[in-house]
């Protein structure tokens, strides 16, 4: 199969106060073809939005130090200037945050926060933006009315402003979408029904997907492949199923299995604390 | 336990939390107009928890939960109805009777990021209620601190870190040491597990059972998620859009929901199992 994205000995670390270095990523390397998911699972704090961040180049460069090889359709991302990678961003490689209150503006209507994005990467007329993102808006299963298009974020619900974010985010018909928790913040209901549609949307239009979530629920049913992460290091990878069968390492095991319905913290024996 | 503690009720067999009744209207005026709307957060809310039960709180998001937690630990006043915590009718007492029972009940919030000061050190971040309520000296603070550092499975040689240096597991783990300083008698646990991993849910719930039986404390287990409840809760209430429409046992939950809602709830409790089988037909 086609590799999408190629990333090599990927290390991402943070400049801290007395010149000390954090390394929240170290030494990670991957591959995403396209048309795959690949689902990137790990504690909280162990580097999983470092890589996000870093292959969008979005990490400012005074404060930190990125260094390896991420390759996105044969081109080196990391040599590239902020200008070239701007025109990546959004038709490329698209990002969706965990929280949609923080990524929408409160003050402007979702339509046109739609027509932003497209606005920013075509040539068209203000008007022909506003129409795409009318269409962008009903590809995320968003409701075909001015009443949906011309509502403000706090008009709506959490599920359906995940979907505004979706439809910036594909707006641009990216290769691949980096999905940072996209259902963390929502209610069982909209979980499964964003997860429907982002399967759906996935199948549609053969976008990869780097999925990024500590639920095994979520990862179960979207991730073909699946990345564990722990302490800025990939401790096991390989296709879902697999890892969820047999897994190699502790740390795999307790993400996945930890949240088995029944005997939960009897049997773990990988202690993730100290 | 502490000397300047009220010791109000004795009798074991009354429940530790009353509520009865229970209802928060906001009000909002328009800001031209000035014509006033009346946002009923929830109602007629009543439920009671035994000493040394858990009590779980289930619904949709924007149903009102998070509002009756803060309502029930005073952080705000309910437009109507009673609290009664350990016989105490709270909403009775002023400001300055209240301040010693605030101590009874600690809340854990579902970002411990947020919940946390920055700049404060572990140690700092866990004795401030002690400092608030002043208790103690400094030393004796500082001991109590670093008591609880080791009673919630983090290391006490780490005292001088911030939240910024320890990871998403380990920050809740600091918010619920907090909230132990001052020997609360109810802990409300607002979606506190649901930023973790399933690995750190797992961890934090047998640190949360450990720490119910060694000190017989009360919970209020907040959550939209019903798979986190389905372990070590006693009882269950389900609420839907701003009511409880439903409340009983966990088990009894299980076998033979009523509401509409809850079945729903129950069908989105999905294992990995299910999902792949699913999948791969």
């Amino acid at each position: 199969m086609e590799v999408l994205l190629r990333v090599t000995d990927l290390s991402v670390s943070y400049r801290g106060a007395a010149s000390s270095q954090h390394h929240a990523v170290e030494n990670v390397s991957f591959e995403i073809a396209a048309g795959e998911v690949l689902g990137l699972m790990g504690e909280s704090g162990c580097g999983k939005t470092s890589i996000a961040l870093a292959l969008l180049g979005l990490l400012s460069q005074d404060q930190v130090q990125v260094s390896g090889s991420i390759q996105f359709r044969g081109n080196e991302l990391l040599s590239k200037d902020q200008s070239s990678l701007r025109a990546i961003r959004g038709t490329g490689i698209s990002l969706v945050f965990q929280e949609p209150e923080l990524a929408l503006s409160p003050g402007m209507k979702i339509r046109d926060q739609v027509a932003e994005v497209i606005h920013a990467h075509n040539d068209w007329k203000w008007e022909r933006c506003r129409t795409e993102a009318e269409l962008a808006l009903v590809r995320v299963g968003l409701a075909n009315s001015p009443r949906i298009f011309s509502a403000y974020p706090h008009q709506l619900s959490g599920g359906q402003r995940q979907r505004v974010v979706l439809a910036q985010a594909l707006a641009c018909n990216p290769a691949l979408l980096i999905a940072d928790e996209p259902a963390a913040s929502l209610d069982a209901r909209s979980q499964s029904e964003l997860l429907a549609l982002l399967h759906e949307l996935q199948r549609e239009w053969r976008i990869s997907i780097l999925l990024i979530s500590h639920a095994p629920e979520v990862q179960a049913s979207l991730a073909d492949r699946l990345m564990v992460m722990a302490n800025g290091r990939i401790v096991e990878q390989g296709p879902f199923e697999q890892l969820y069968r047999n897994p190699s390492h502790g740390c795999t095991r307790a993400m996945l299995r930890a949240s088995a319905p029944t005997g939960v913290a009897e049997n773990l024996d990988f202690e993730m604390v100290t | 336990m502490n000397p300047g503690r009220p010791q109000a009720n004795s009798n074991p067999f009354e429940p530790l939390l009353r509520v009865s009744g229970l209802g928060k209207q906001y009000v909002q005026l328009r800001p031209f107009s000035r014509q006033k709307i009346v946002v009923n957060a929830f109602q007629d809310v009543s439920l009671a928890i035994s000493r040394g039960k858990t009590l779980a709180l289930v619904g949709e998001s924007g149903t009102g939960k998070s509002s009756l937690a803060r309502c029930i630990a005073l952080l705000e006043r309910p437009s109507t109805g009673e609290i009664e915590l350990a016989g105490r009718n709270l909403l009775a007492l002023n400001a300055k009777q209240l301040f010693p029972m605030r101590r009874e009940v600690q809340l854990i919030f579902q970002d411990p990021s947020s919940a946390l000061n920055p700049r404060l050190t572990a140690c700092e971040i866990i004795a401030e209620p002690l400092l608030i309520q002043r208790e103690g000296t400094k030393s004796q603070r500082r001991a109590r601190a670093l008591q609880l550092l080791e009673q919630v499975g983090l290391d006490p040689a780490w005292e001088r870190k911030t939240p910024l240096e320890f990871s998403g597991g380990q920050r809740q783990r600091l918010a619920i040491a907090r909230a132990l300083a001052l020997g609360p008698r109810l802990l409300i646990l607002d979606e506190a597990l649901s930023n973790l991993d399933a690995a750190n849910q797992a961890l934090i719930l047998k640190l949360l059972a450990d720490l119910q039986a060694a000190h017989s404390l009360s919970f209020l287990h907040i959550s939209h998620d019903l798979r986190l409840v389905s372990e070590f809760v006693d009882d269950v209430v389900v609420m839907y859009q701003g009511r409880i429409v439903e409340a009983k046992s966990t088990r009894k939950l299980f076998a033979s929901p009523e509401h509409s809602y809850t079945k729903e709830l129950l069908a989105s409790v999905r294992s990995v199992e299910s999902i792949l089988l699913e999948r791969s037909a």
